[in-house]
């Protein structure tokens, strides 16, 4: 059974109803188990679980620690091309907005890795909009192939792929992808995406299971949050990390919670999802699955940041860029605004600052 | 004369084997294998960087040690041969541990393929360590296939719940005529110093010492509990009395 249809048997149920009748006491139950249900995650995603979140920070902690110890591993975005034939609303890169595209040419990535790998870090992760004419699989692979002498470890963050395109570029020396569903609500998902390919929920949402068959090392899934209900989003995600990690158990999984940023367009989020909250997502999350990654990307502001640190986070991006070419000078639009744009050296010094150890290399092609 | 075992080759004195993989700082290895007494320590080779010498964890691992690579990553034999090899054409020396799991949601080890990646790995040359679950004809097959030592799981990686598996490590210490090394899940300085009395070779330790809150003090009582453990384990402890003797013995008339 695919995702698409676990997911389809939550259709019409009554979170509302859910919330409401979960107690404090329910919440405590779920604290107390060690290994939870979707309905203890669920629990915990509850506007009741509020009261408990210093009770579960302290278990989120001890867990991540026990199971990842004291480390973050630290890799950095690199957008390849902005080319976009989407129209999701919420994006600057979106196909009717008017900004300069563009892909980077085989010497402007060569710079761009190099101006990276001089930080340090071995993990990398490649952006583009989704083009198949500007950024097909066959200039993604040549890229994949410079990058491969700078870095250890390349994700992918790109449109969706067939799983024999992704086998190819595994072959080629891809390990990881990172692919958001940006809203798991199939209706709310078709009013924000009015145009393109990605107007297809079901093909993207699939995606991570087509990677994992083809061999995937890494997948990465989230939902970006302001787009609709949060507490709802969080447990799809976790339902879908959860799913991947019992159908592929071999595969590393993790997920993002990105809250929208202002881009280019100006759409404003329509829910407020305020620090409490997103902390409380990372909790429940780290109590749902104690070996889940939890990444976290410099859409957080810096004092943010160093506080998730201790709440379950086990990756972060540091000396971010969401712009094409923006690092060796090219002056473009970002995809959004970052938030914290402290350099990797920095994020290292304020990891160890807090007893932490920053991990620049957890990976290599073999 | 002094209490020492052999693997590949080597002549070891210390019997705590220690893991580096979730030390808050790799500064803190060096005094943690001094505080120890380790002489073998284990090393991810997905973490050893050798191009960034600062931030490289192989580098903090002290000269004189055995430095053991270990396979995490690899989902099956092939990935834990291809990775074992990269380690010894990096330098790492020709010890490995074999680390081969499947299963994320316990990183429980898959003896099947580890049996398949020993078998490959101890032909071409290497000394290898394979990490598993305690199940006696697994570890026949291990020592078969030319393992240096068998090292069956207390308790689940990271855990820290103790020696779970002890009845069943009790009998590959019984019957396999390599060094049993107990791997992963010791929690507590106790635990150690148990697996030691029952008889094993000795006992790897990451997690309770590298995220304990004084790591190095950590790593001087699990030093110290696996030479107590052993000590005792030498000195033959009483037998545990199973029944409480009886004030009138029931063979007391029996008189010759
Ligand atoms: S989110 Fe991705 S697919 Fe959508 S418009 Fe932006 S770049 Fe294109």
């Amino acid at each position: 059974m695919s995702f698409y249809e676990v997911r389809k048997e939550y259709a019409g149920f009554d979170f509302k109803g859910f919330f409401a009748g979960v107690t404090v006491d329910r919440v405590k139950r779920a604290l107390s188990k060690s290994r939870l249900t979707e309905w203890d995650y669920l629990a915990l995603l509850s506007p009741a679980a509020e009261e408990c979140l210093e009770e579960m920070a302290r278990k989120a902690h001890r867990l991540t620690v026990q199971h990842f110890g004291r480390v973050i591993l630290l890799y950095t975005p690199l957008y390849l091309a902005n080319y976009c034939v989407n129209r999701c609303v919420y994006c600057g890169f979106k196909a009717n907005n008017r900004l300069e595209r563009k892909k980077l040419t085989p010497a402007e990535v060569e710079r761009e890795a190099g101006i990276i790998a001089a930080t340090g870090l071995k993990h990398i992760l490649i952006l583009t909009g989704e083009s198949r004419r500007h950024s097909p699989v066959s200039y993604i692979r040549e890229c994949v192939k410079i990058l491969k002498k700078y870095f250890t470890s390349i994700s992918i963050e790109i449109y969706p792929l067939e799983e024999s395109e992704y086998a190819e570029l595994i072959a080629a020396g891809v390990d990881g992808l990172t692919i958001y569903q940006e809203v798991y609500d199939e209706e709310v998902y078709a009013e924000l995406h009015p145009a393109g390919p990605k107007r297809n929920y079901r093909y993207r949402l699939e995606a991570p299971e087509r990677a994992c068959r083809a061999g995937m090392r890494t997948v990465n899934v989230g939902a970006l949050l302001g787009l609709h209900d949060w507490r709802t989003e969080a447990f799809f995600t976790g339902l879908h990390a959860s799913y991947l990690q019992d159908t592929f158990p071999d595969v590393e999984v993790s997920i993002s919670p990105p809250r929208m940023r202002p881009q280019l367009g100006g759409f404003q989020p329509r829910v407020k999802v305020n620090d409490k909250d997103l902390v409380q997502y990372m909790l429940a999350f780290r109590l749902y699955m104690p070996r889940g990654g939890i990444t976290i990307s410099t859409r957080e502001r810096a004092e943010l940041r160093d506080h998730l640190v201790r709440l379950g986070a086990t990756k972060m991006s540091a000396g971010s860029c969401t712009a094409v070419g923006g690092r060796s000078g090219h002056e473009s639009t970002g995809q959004f605004e970052i938030s914290d744009g402290r350099s990797v050296a920095e994020m290292a010094r304020m990891l160890y600052d807090q007893g932490y150890q920053p991990v620049y290399k957890d990976w290599q092609m073999i | 004369m002094e209490d020492t075992f052999k693997i590949g080759g080597r002549e070891l004195t210390s019997r705590l084997f220690l893991g580096t993989g979730k030390f808050s700082s790799n500064r803190l290895i060096p005094e943690a294998v001094r505080a120890s007494g380790a002489q073998v320590v284990t090393v991810a080779l997905r973490r050893i960087d050798l191009e960034y010498e600062e931030e490289n964890i192989a580098a903090y691992v002290p000269k004189d040690c055995i430095l053991m690579p270990n396979t995490s990553g690899a989902r099956n034999a092939q990935e834990a041969v291809r990775i074992a090899r990269l380690a010894r054409a990096a330098g790492c020396g020709n010890w490995v541990k074999i680390e081969v799991i499947t299963d994320n949601r316990y990183l429980l080890p898959d003896n099947y393929e580890t049996i398949k990646a020993t078998e490959i790995l101890a032909a071409e040359g290497f000394v290898v360590l394979p990490y598993m679950s305690p199940d006696l004809m697994v570890a026949k097959k291990l020592a078969e296939a030319g393992a240096a030592a068998v090292m069956p799981l207390g308790a689940p990686i990271g855990s820290n719940r103790g020696l779970r598996t002890k009845e069943l490590v009790r009998i590959l210490i019984d019957e396999i005529p390599l060094p049993i090394i107990v791997d992963a899940g010791l929690g507590r300085p106790s635990e150690a110093a148990e697996a030691m009395e029952m008889g094993a070779a000795a006992v790897l330790v990451n997690t309770a010492i590298a995220t304990a809150g004084d790591p190095v003090a950590m790593a001087r009582a699990f030093g110290l509990a696996v030479k107590a453990g052993r000590l005792a384990y030498l000195a033959g402890p009483g037998e545990t009395q199973e029944y409480a003797r009886a004030s009138s013995p029931l063979t007391g008339f029996l008189r010759d």
